[in-house]
């Protein structure tokens, strides 16, 4: 059973919130000030102000699209997890391990060859298919035969599409030198190239994937006590599951369009966050989006750090960070749950 | 009563006695496909070379034009695709059978990555190369296969926990690559596909000797074993009531795929699917007439053969075999994601 601390009361929630929130504000300051370069205070203040007179002033100016895209992402990323993983009452969920992001990946890499298109509001809509598509395909797969989809045939229908599609996406890029260069970044998972222009691009998939999650929010905590109680409560089972996949589909999809695919974020943090707030979606939405922005500024920042004057991308951070804890959730499990 | 008993017999040993002809012929067909892969490999590229200067070529002759062609383009390929096709379809359908699971193979949880990053580190960090890295690659995999082992381990290591701790690792490892990669001081794009996807491009003659002594060592530790993996085939009870010592049997199973595996890919990297592949083929073609080891490790070679083949000359670009095999693989692959989930875990 998941333990759940703040059981007592909701006062502890509200608290809780607004130190998460406190640890996010800090996070985004950090991830300002702390790069390659170091900025002095006055720096970091004029470049807030839109000053772009010293060497510093611009390095901070650099890093704010980046900041912005970190929450606005490792934000959708969270949100997207937990939402996976309650639609699907499996421990295991997440927009990586099930393939998804490597299908919004496939499907931006099949456009940028064939059809020429280059505009990132094009490939929002080709990444947000892709990850429809794989997301109902890995769904498919896993719950045909007998009894409900276990983790283990999640985790092994997203592995096994992941590997076919990564290699797919190898055979479509190999042959184009001339996108070459841009695919095999872009592939990596990062933060790093983003512009005002293209967060502004991706936000309203982003807030539409929000406001579905908070619709369906309540209806989330009915459907996890099995279907058929959610039916007898009244709810439209279908329905609710449908709303609560798209609007996962659309986040992790607008995400990987103007990240990469980066993996172990949606994992990770719903399980943090169920830890602390326990399993009413309500609350447990809003801790994971805030919770996926703080981690992926976190593996933002130590990407900066570690690899001086380099950097490693945020996604080999989130998956170094977030395997062993997809270990630890595995061994917690029984294996008849598997 | 006694004619009875005869009777039985006699209908045991027929049955005993179809089921090895049976498989006998299917090793002898497979045989003469590798065979056929083989020639066409060194006979049939951007030119044809005829059968008798091939022969002559391999008889040490030097022949103008068809020397080179042969020799130091076509023959390197065609030894190292076939031991490397033999390494991984032995060990894939050895991990297969230990852990009852098809999609169990070296290449799903995480054991060829494993060695594959071992082999990246030790080339691009540690500057090692030839036997070392092999070696290398080896400790490291072993060392990875263990690790997986032993996380998997509370009160029994369970087969399904096993698998997806696997999964696990090998993202984490698969980034690890990536990473490495990045770190290169010349980041070649062929280069750093041959060891996300596999590629025999770059094959040397001299390659094939470490290839031949794991598989005869390793190969030949795991055929020496057959009865035992067989017997696993019908679960660790059953197997252990019919007298197979099973954590032996299991620590053998690891040691020698993982040696398999780490050798080939420290020469050729992982290449996608072929491990996966051959076992469930040997599976289909074999059903349950004999061992799958030597049929999986010929169907093994037959693959990556016709996979380097269609991806030299028979696509619009050439593409090395990892993709190749991967793209193959992938229909087949959620064909039997389906057919397992209907079925239950089996091969």
């Amino acid at each position: 059973m998941i333990r759940t601390r703040f059981r007592k009361g909701p006062v502890t929630r509200p608290i809780a919130l607004v130190i998460l929130f406190v640890i996010l504000i800090a996070l985004c300051f950090s991830s300002i000030a702390i790069g390659t370069r170091n900025v002095s205070w006055q720096e970091i203040l004029g470049a807030l102000q839109g000053q772009m007179n010293t060497m510093g002033e611009a390095a901070v100016t650099m890093r704010l699209p980046r900041t912005v895209l970190a929450v606005v992402a490792g934000s959708a990323l969270g949100l997207s997890g937990a939402l996976m993983q309650s639609v699907t009452r499996n421990p295991l969920a997440d927009p990586g391990i099930l393939g998804v992001n490597i299908g919004a990946a496939f499907f931006v890499v099949i456009g940028l060859a064939w059809f020429g298109i280059n505009q990132l509001q094009s490939y929002v809509w080709l990444a947000i298919l892709g990850a429809g598509i794989t997301a109902i395909f890995v769904y498919f797969i896993s719950s045909l035969g007998l009894g409900r989809p276990t983790p283990l045939k999640f985790a092994l229908a997203g592995a096994a599409t992941s590997a076919a599609l990564s290699s797919f996406t190898v055979a479509v890029v190999l042959p184009r030198n001339d996108i070459a260069g841009g695919a095999n970044s872009w592939q990596m998972g990062g933060v790093g190239g983003a512009t005002f222009d293209s967060i502004q691009l991706v936000l309203p998939f982003l807030l539409i994937g929000f406001l579905m999650s908070a619709v369906v929010a309540k209806k989330l905590n009915s459907l996890a006590l099995g279907d058929d109680v959610a039916a007898g409560l009244g709810e439209n089972v279908a329905w609710t599951r449908g709303i609560a996949w798209l609007s996962a589909v659309l986040l992790c999809g607008a995400t990987t369009a103007i990240c990469g695919p980066i993996g172990f974020v949606g994992l990770v943090i719903p399980h943090l966050c169920r830890l602390l707030v326990g399993v009413d979606n309500r609350w447990l939405l809003v801790f994971s989006a805030l919770g996926g922005a703080c981690l992926l500024l976190i593996a933002d920042i130590t990407g900066r750090i570690i690899s001086r004057p380099s950097e490693l991308s945020v996604g080999v951070v989130t998956a170094f960070i977030g395997a062993p804890f997809f270990i630890w959730i595995v061994r917690r499990q029984r294996v008849k749950e598997l | 009563m006694k004619n009875n008993v005869n009777a039985t017999l006699s209908r045991i040993k027929y049955g005993r006695k179809q089921r090895s002809s049976r498989w006998n012929c299917l090793i002898v067909i497979l045989c003469l496909l590798v065979m056929a892969a083989f020639s066409i490999t060194l006979s049939l590229g951007q030119s044809f070379t005829s059968p008798t200067e091939v022969l002559k070529v391999l008889l040490g002759e030097n022949v103008p034009g068809a020397s080179f062609v042969v020799g130091h383009l076509r023959l390197p390929r065609a030894v190292i695709s076939l031991l490397v096709g033999m390494s991984f379809g032995m060990a894939g359908v050895a991990f297969q059978i230990m852990l009852r699971n098809p999609l169990a193979s070296p290449d799903i949880i995480g054991v060829s990555s494993g060695t594959t990053a071992a082999a990246v580190f030790a080339i691009i960090v540690l500057n090692m190369d030839g036997a070392s890295v092999a070696f290398f690659s080896i400790v490291m995999g072993l060392l990875v296969a263990i690790s997986i082992y032993a996380l998997s381990y509370r009160n029994g290591a369970a087969g399904t926990r096993l698998i997806l701790i696997g999964i696990g690792v090998s993202a984490m490892i698969e980034s690890g690559i990536v990473y490495l990669l990045s770190q290169a001081p010349a980041w070649d794009r062929q280069e750093a596909l041959r060891w996300l996807s596999g590629s025999v491009n770059s094959a040397q003659l001299h390659q094939a000797l470490p290839l031949l002594i794991s598989l005869l060592l390793f190969g030949g530790l795991l055929l020496s074993r057959t009865r035992d993996i067989e017997a696993l085939r019908m679960g660790d009870d059953t197997a252990q009531s019919l007298g197979v010592r099973v954590g032996v049997t299991r620590i053998i199973v690891i040691t020698s795929s993982v040696g398999l595996i780490a050798v080939g890919a420290s020469i050729t990297g992982p290449i996608a699917f072929v491990a996966f592949l051959s076992g469930p083929i040997a599976m289909r073609l074999i059903q349950n007439n004999g061992s799958l080891i030597i049929p999986s490790g010929l169907i093994g070679a037959c693959l990556v053969m016709m996979g380097d083949y269609i991806g030299q000359f028979l696509l619009t670009s050439r593409y090395p075999v990892g993709v190749v095999t991967g793209a193959l693989g992938a229909p087949y692959l959620i064909y039997l994601i389906i057919r397992v989930n209907r079925k239950g875990g089996s091969l």
